[in-house]
């Protein structure tokens, strides 16, 4: 399909894009299960998966609205169950200052999110999943977040 | 130049029915560095995996996407199939378009297009990948075993069969957990002690196994094959090593209000017991809550009475340091509250007992002597009314969602053996479903009806109250669609097990991950049954989720089959995700040091070239031994010098890029 007919295409019907970064020990195997039971949620929200959250560098949020993502969402385990102890804490407090910063630059505080979500919670894994994506509508189209470096 | 190959696979109707897997192909095959795409049926089959090889000799391909289900589920399937054709296996890149695509979204083109993404997303990952090689480490041969009920005792057994060395620790003064209570078992009607004791006995005097009763796990560090534990031993107050089990300090000890646990505190003990006649091991330990001499400083009597001297009021907790290569969790289980339930008056009438208590109640070394006696009154009780479900099935919030499995047999069992001992006491049960799937269960329930003639009441109760010195329960039969109002003497809660509440702090000690119920989550529940996701830890018993005896035997010799299939190994491959940092770029502030939760990182004074110029660098270290790949320190670098291997900055960003193109 030539580009020009595709953003058209895009136009006429807008979808979100949706990162959701999911840890490997939790919320990754919360939405496997999810999947195995069979637990509908909108195909716009598509996983990256991460040994924990706390792998999630603050560069690869900032990257996903650079080129032009919607939504992004962090799941990781439970506070005080994370795989290696500790990350999670990490992940909590290192969102709550980016996610401030996002929106004081323009990204909204529904477009990001953290949710922990343990492997035997396929249900909480969907329904998070829905209530983020309808949130998402609601807000509409983001604005790409711009990087000054490389002005063209 | 890289050489990429993409195989769909269509998981029969699985993935195909909902993702247009032509398409994927064809989407693949226009990929850049993408040399080769094909879809296949079964991809994880022999031949499945075949075409994977052919395709890697053939096509001489640097890296393979699989587009299929789960990585928990196949990653390694696939990546010894690459290995087996001579790619590296961590040039292997799974994008699960089942688990995350074709299952949960029903319109074809919807599921086409996310497959789609997925699979681009994997390729611009494994574009970035770099061959991994595995390290090495060593395996401490001791096994640890938490829970000293049949599970765990069973479980210790087994390994110890085989050769190893393994503790069992209890936080109890004695192993046979909920076991050891009972009186008799379903479907055989044996003696619970008859066939528990003998195996305590085993425990105790097998060489290969080691108890600690009264001790608790205080923390867990280390990984699978190389876990350190520290386990605090409680201050008995008695010499574990000098006390005899001869009980003189028991009949002389003035304080005789603390409740008798093991009798489910239906009668009163001395504050110094031993918890039952058949307890391993057979020694006395004080409740510093009911003893005189500990709380006021005067009395010191069973020290008086004591003729081995193993009284000692200054014992302290001790904490012992051991080593492991596998830890089983086998936490067991607690029957709920009762008292929460007002609607049958469990808290106001002492002649509504739990399921556990009439277990008590009707055992020989019970308070009663083996005599069913009215609780109240000590009087023969005419009629006994059980409710069955108390707290099972419960969605209301009160109660456990789940079926607690173990009721309705044991019910079936105290219905007959009251009948068959007191034939002139009337018993009703009161339930939503009679459920006895297992071998002789239903043949057994059926005798209760048919031989021991219990009345069997579809239908739930409502109320229970007293009334003229005689319960009276409330209820409905289903059947008959009628309400029923039954006169009755006494009442049997079934009420619904969960989780000891250690489990949960067991679990996150061990990073093992917990259900909502906090039942301990299986790695795969169908097979991987009784291990943890994390690597070294396994599962006996009811702490995985509710199982009547046998099948808790047979889950702890599983168990232990599975330690035993670590223990046999010298070495165990470590994960090659690790971190690594770049020596030219860190600037050793010690950031990355302070959030590792392993202490992996380390610094050393090195001589860098950085450029041509040559000088002396403080610059950080990774023991790769050590490392476990969460990435923490990837993250606090402020100079960027740390990366994860095979989640690296590059790789998570190339797969955010595909994503949101």
């Amino acid at each position: 399909m030539p580009i020009n007919e595709a953003n058209q295409e895009i136009k006429k019907e807008w979808k979100p894009k949706i990162v959701a970064f999911c840890c490997n020990w939790c919320s990754y195997a919360g939405a496997d299960l999810a999947g195995s039971s069979r637990l509908v949620y909108p195909a716009d929200v598509k996983i990256i998966r991460v040994p924990c959250s706390c792998r999630v560098n603050p560069m690869f949020i900032l990257r996903a609205f650079e080129k032009g993502a919607d939504g992004v969402i962090l799941c990781g385990c439970h506070p005080g169950d994370c795989h290696y102890s500790t990350g999670n804490y990490y992940t909590r407090r290192r969102m709550t200052l980016l996610f401030s910063m996002l929106d004081y630059i323009g990204v909204e505080k529904g477009r990001t999110r953290v949710e922990w979500v343990s492997a035997a919670e396929g249900v909480k894994f969907s329904t998070v999943m829905n209530n983020f994506v309808s949130k998402i509508y609601e807000l509409g189209e983001n604005v790409k977040v711009g990087d000054l470096r490389c002005k063209e | 130049m890289q050489r990429i190959g993409v195989f769909v696979c269509w998981c029969g109707s699985n993935i195909a029915a909902t993702v247009d897997v032509d398409r994927v192909v064809a989407e693949a095959k226009v990929q850049p560095n993408v040399v080769f795409a094909q879809d296949y049926q079964y991809m994880c089959s022999e031949a499945g995996q075949g075409i994977i090889r052919n395709a890697i000799a053939e096509h001489k391909l640097t890296g393979v996407v699989v587009c299929s289900c789960s990585p928990r589920m196949h990653e390694n399937t696939f990546r010894k199939a690459a290995e087996r054709a001579g790619l590296n296996p961590y040039m292997v890149e799974i994008a699960n378009i089942r688990e995350h695509c074709s299952w949960i979204h029903k319109d074809k083109e919807e599921g086409t297009e996310k497959a789609c993404v997925l699979m681009r997303a994997a390729v611009a990952k494994v574009l970035l990948n770099s061959p991994l090689k595995a390290g090495e480490s060593k395996v401490t041969k001791r096994a640890l075993v938490i829970g000293g009920g049949i599970a765990g005792i069973q479980t210790a057994l087994d390994i110890a069969d085989a050769g190893f060395e393994v503790d069992i620790v209890e936080k109890r003064a004695t192993i046979g957990g909920r076991m050891a209570q009972l009186d008799k078992t379903f479907p055989t009607l044996d003696c619970s002690a008859c066939i528990l004791t003998p195996k305590m006995v085993e425990a105790a005097a097998n060489e290969k196994v080691k108890l600690y009763t009264y001790s608790e796990v205080e923390s867990v560090g280390g990984f699978v094959g190389n876990f350190h534990v520290k386990i605090r031993k409680k201050a008995r107050y008695v010499k574990d090593d000098i006390c005899t089990g001869c009980g003189a300090c028991m009949a002389k000890c003035p304080s005789k209000k603390g409740l008798n646990e093991f009798n489910m505190n239906l009668n009163n003990r001395p504050a110094i017991y031993i918890p039952f006649a058949q307890a391993i091991p057979n020694v006395a330990v004080i409740d510093p809550e009911q003893c005189v001499k500990l709380k006021t400083g005067k009395c010191g009597l069973c020290e008086k009475v004591c003729t081995a001297g193993a009284i000692d009021y200054t014992q302290k907790d001790e904490i012992i340091e051991e080593e492991y290569g596998a830890i089983v969790m086998a936490t067991g289980f607690q029957p709920i509250d009762a008292s929460k339930f007002d609607e049958y008056s469990y808290s106001t009438c002492p002649d509504v007992v739990t399921s556990l208590e009439l277990e008590r109640l009707m055992n020989a070394a019970g308070p009663t002597g083996g005599v069913l006696l009215k609780p109240s009154d000590k009087t023969h009780p005419k009629s006994i009314t059980f409710i069955q479900c108390v707290g099972s099935r419960d969605v209301s919030g009160r109660g456990k969602c789940y079926c607690s499995k173990i009721c309705c047999m044991y019910t079936a069992k105290h219905a007959m053996l009251i009948r068959d001992k007191y034939p002139d006491v009337e018993v009703h049960v009161f339930y939503i479903d009679v459920r006895t799937p297992g071998k002789n269960f239903d043949e057994f329930y059926r005798r209760a009806v048919e031989q021991y003639d219990v009345d069997y009441i579809k239908g739930q109760v409502g109320k229970v109250y007293e009334e003229d010195g005689h319960l009276v329960v409330q209820g409905v039969d289903l059947i008959a669609n009628e309400q029923i109002i039954l006169n009755t003497d006494m009442v049997v809660l079934a009420t619904a097990i969960e989780p000891d509440p250690t489990a949960r702090k067991v679990a996150s000690m061990l990073t093992a991950s917990i259900d909502t119920n906090d039942f301990i989550t299986e790695a795969h529940p169908k097979l991987r049954p009784v291990e943890s996701p994390t690597a070294g830890i396994f599962l006996s018993g009811v702490c995985q989720g509710p199982k009547d005896i046998p099948e808790t035997v047979s889950q702890a010799g599983a168990a232990a089959a599975k330690v035993i299939g670590l223990l046999a190994k010298d070495k165990l491959l470590t994960n090659p995700c690790v971190s690594h940092s770049n020596e030219l770029l860190c600037n050793g502030c010690s950031c990355c040091e302070k959030v590792c939760p392993y202490g992996a990182i380390s610094y050393e004074d090195k001589l860098i070239n950085d450029h041509g110029v040559r000088e002396t660098r403080r610059v950080c270290v990774v023991n790769e031994a050590l490392c476990q790949g969460c990435g923490a320190c990837t993250v606090v670098c402020p100079s960027g010098a740390m990366d994860l291997k095979g989640f690296s900055n590059k790789q998570i960003m190339a797969e955010v890029d595909a994503i949101c193109r």
